[in-house]
């Protein structure tokens, strides 16, 4: 299991107003005593807030708002494969080489990023614009091979197609 | 062919209220209000409909189950689409979300559930901001909130975003997860319909199951069930994906021939009918068909389980003779060993040694033994464990070994692919 890493910043990380407005709309989805369903949620929030990973304070700061022992946001944070617990690049570039998209050739979508972003799975760039990791079946099969950057799925793709939406990011 | 979930799919702005109005949107719900409860569980009895999401257990029975106690009650719309192969559901999300609305609200009113969840996988963002308007227009119609159509029946509804597990797919490692807790199944008994969310008695149904409601309450049960085949009634969408002309979603009665589908639907296999080596039917965890069974087997739960694999989800997963059905195998068994939640040791540990044995026979560095270790492993998996992801991990190895032994044979002694 992977380490939680701590902020390098030293800021505690704090929701906006904003921020704790969208908390409340999340508590009411659920019933009052039942408060913990609202830590998915809110961990998706923090880390779109907070740079797009959890530190270990930032996760201690969503046990503090949902009401839950730091533990339990810590082992929820740790099994979900959405929340990252290590910085990454402005751009998470998620390719998917699961059965569907390699029998359209993934490899070569993969092949095609590694070269224009010089990057393997795993890594991020060093200007920390990018990181590239595999990622398994996002479910848009019929379209594949495709890739997800951030929220935004790019499907039926070739290695020409990748090289133009990565350099069309802003 | 007839359509029920994608028949407004192609409409331009489908997904707002007005457009789904305008082609009779919620006019089943309101039909549905001046049934009761009971009434309509008899109607989709009557329909036949299995469910939608791989097990295919009946809805209508699924639904008869809850209690009639003053517990409070709990529908779950399970759109955590993850099964590799499928994205069926997606498009409903994104294209018709008031069909599923409305199917929820009428189950919702069904088993007097007050409350509703649909957990979308998280991945689908996108999806999940369409579904989320979708909601907040129905809450401004009326059609959800405490005074449903102005009938002083309540029933609200949120949409709850997942974390990347495929587990939680599976029901209970669902509730688990829209507790807030790690998505880890639990032990049945007790069912989700006795004890469930909350502990509460909880319907569990598929996006495609629930969008189908609306249908089978405006026409009846019994229209439903003259679609399909007997025991396979209704229309199915399947997830054509890989080694065809034209891959797709295709929304026809269950029954059809899995070469019509392929062929007439699908654009046809890459390279001609005889360029197909084998079909994963329902999605990756079902066993694969050699192209001898595709010539003749019909998309229905019966044909599908007597030929020895399962309709599941509907995603067929065609590869055409330039596969090595070794590598492709090994790229599952490689999946369901990330997704293991790693509570059960014969699926933890299983699911890693499927996937270490598998690709080492694919390198070429398989031993002699080996495919019958993993036979010997699977078989310490299947049955053996909380949930049904252990299965789902030995399935399609054991239906591969079944159907192209000569292959794995090839690699262990060879140190190489017979294909590429």
């Amino acid at each position: 299991m992977s380490e939680l890493q701590k902020s390098s910043s030293g800021v505690p990380p704090r929701f906006s107003e904003e921020a704790m407005r969208q908390v409340e709309v999340i508590f009411q989805r659920y019933p009052a005593d039942r408060r913990d369903s609202a830590v998915m949620p809110v961990l998706h929030l923090a880390q779109k807030e907070f740079g797009g990973w959890l530190s270990q304070e930032a996760l201690d700061y969503v046990a503090e708002v949902v009401g839950m022992p730091p533990i339990r946001v810590y082992e929820v944070a740790t099994f979900y494969t959405m929340y990252n617990l290590k910085p990454v690049g402005t751009y998470h570039v998620q390719v998917c080489t699961n059965i569907s998209c390699w029998l359209c050739a993934s490899d070569e979508i993969v092949r095609a990023l590694q070269n224009k972003l010089q990057l393997s799975f795993g890594e991020s760039s060093k200007d920390g614009r990018f990181t590239l990791s595999e990622v398994e079946c996002l479910g848009a099969c019929v379209n594949a091979p495709m890739l997800q950057i951030n929220d935004d799925y790019y499907e039926n793709l070739t290695p020409a197609k990748v090289s133009e939406i990565i350099d069309q990011l802003p | 062919m007839t359509k029920i979930v994608y028949k407004h799919i192609h409409l331009e702005n489908s997904h707002t209220l007005a457009v789904y109005k305008s082609v009779g949107g919620y006019q089943a719900l309101e039909k549905a209000l001046t049934l009761s409860g009971d009434d309509i569980i008899d109607e989709v009895k009557r329909s036949g409909i299995r469910g939608r999401g791989g097990a295919g257990f009946p809805a209508g029975l699924k639904w008869s189950f809850i209690p009639k106690d003053d517990r409070a009650k709990y529908l779950v719309c399970n759109a955590d689409e993850g099964e590799p192969g499928t994205c069926k559901d997606r498009d409903i999300l994104r294209y018709v979300p008031h069909q599923l609305i409305e199917g929820m609200i009428i189950a919702g009113y069904a088993v007097r559930a007050e409350r509703g969840y649909i957990y979308i996988r998280g991945e689908f963002y996108r999806e999940a901001e369409r579904l989320q308007a979708a909601i907040d227009e129905a809450y401004a119609a009326g059609y959800l909130g405490d005074n449903v159509m102005g009938r002083g029946i309540r029933f609200d509804l949120a949409v709850h975003r997942g974390g990347g597990a495929y587990v939680c797919g599976e029901e209970t490692g669902l509730i688990e997860s829209l507790e807030g807790k790690k998505g880890q199944p639990r032990l049945k008994p007790p069912f989700p319909a006795n004890i469930g969310l909350y502990g509460g008695p909880t319907v569990i149904n598929n996006v495609e199951t629930l969008t189908s409601v609306p249908d089978i309450i405006m026409n009846g049960g019994a229209w439903y069930s003259s679609l399909g085949v007997d025991k396979s009634t209704g229309t199915k969408v399947f997830a054509v994906s890989g080694h065809v002309n034209k891959p797709g979603n295709y929304e026809v009665e269950l029954g059809i021939p899995l070469k019509v589908l392929l062929e007439e639907y699908a654009g046809g296999v890459r390279g001609g009918w005889d360029n197909l080596k084998g079909v994963i039917p329902g999605g990756a965890s079902s066993p694969v068909f050699t192209k001898t069974v595709c010539e003749t087997i019909t998309m229905d739960y019966d044909a599908i389980g007597k030929a020895g694999s399962m309709l599941g989800s509907g995603a067929v997963i065609v590869m055409d003779r330039s596969v090595c059905i070794v590598r492709a195998i090994a790229r599952l068994s490689r999946f369901y060993r990330h997704e293991s939640c790693g509570q059960c040791s014969p699926c933890r540990e299983g699911t890693g040694w499927l996937s270490q044995i598998m690709q080492r026979i694919e390198q070429g560095k398989g031993v002699r033994g080996d495919i019958d270790l993993l036979l010997s492993v699977a078989g310490n998996i299947q049955g053996k464990t909380i949930c049904a992801l252990g299965d789902a991990a030995a399935m399609p190895v054991v239906g591969a070994i079944r159907a192209f032994r000569e292959e794995f044979e090839y690699h262990v002694e060879h140190g190489r692919c017979m294909v590429a």
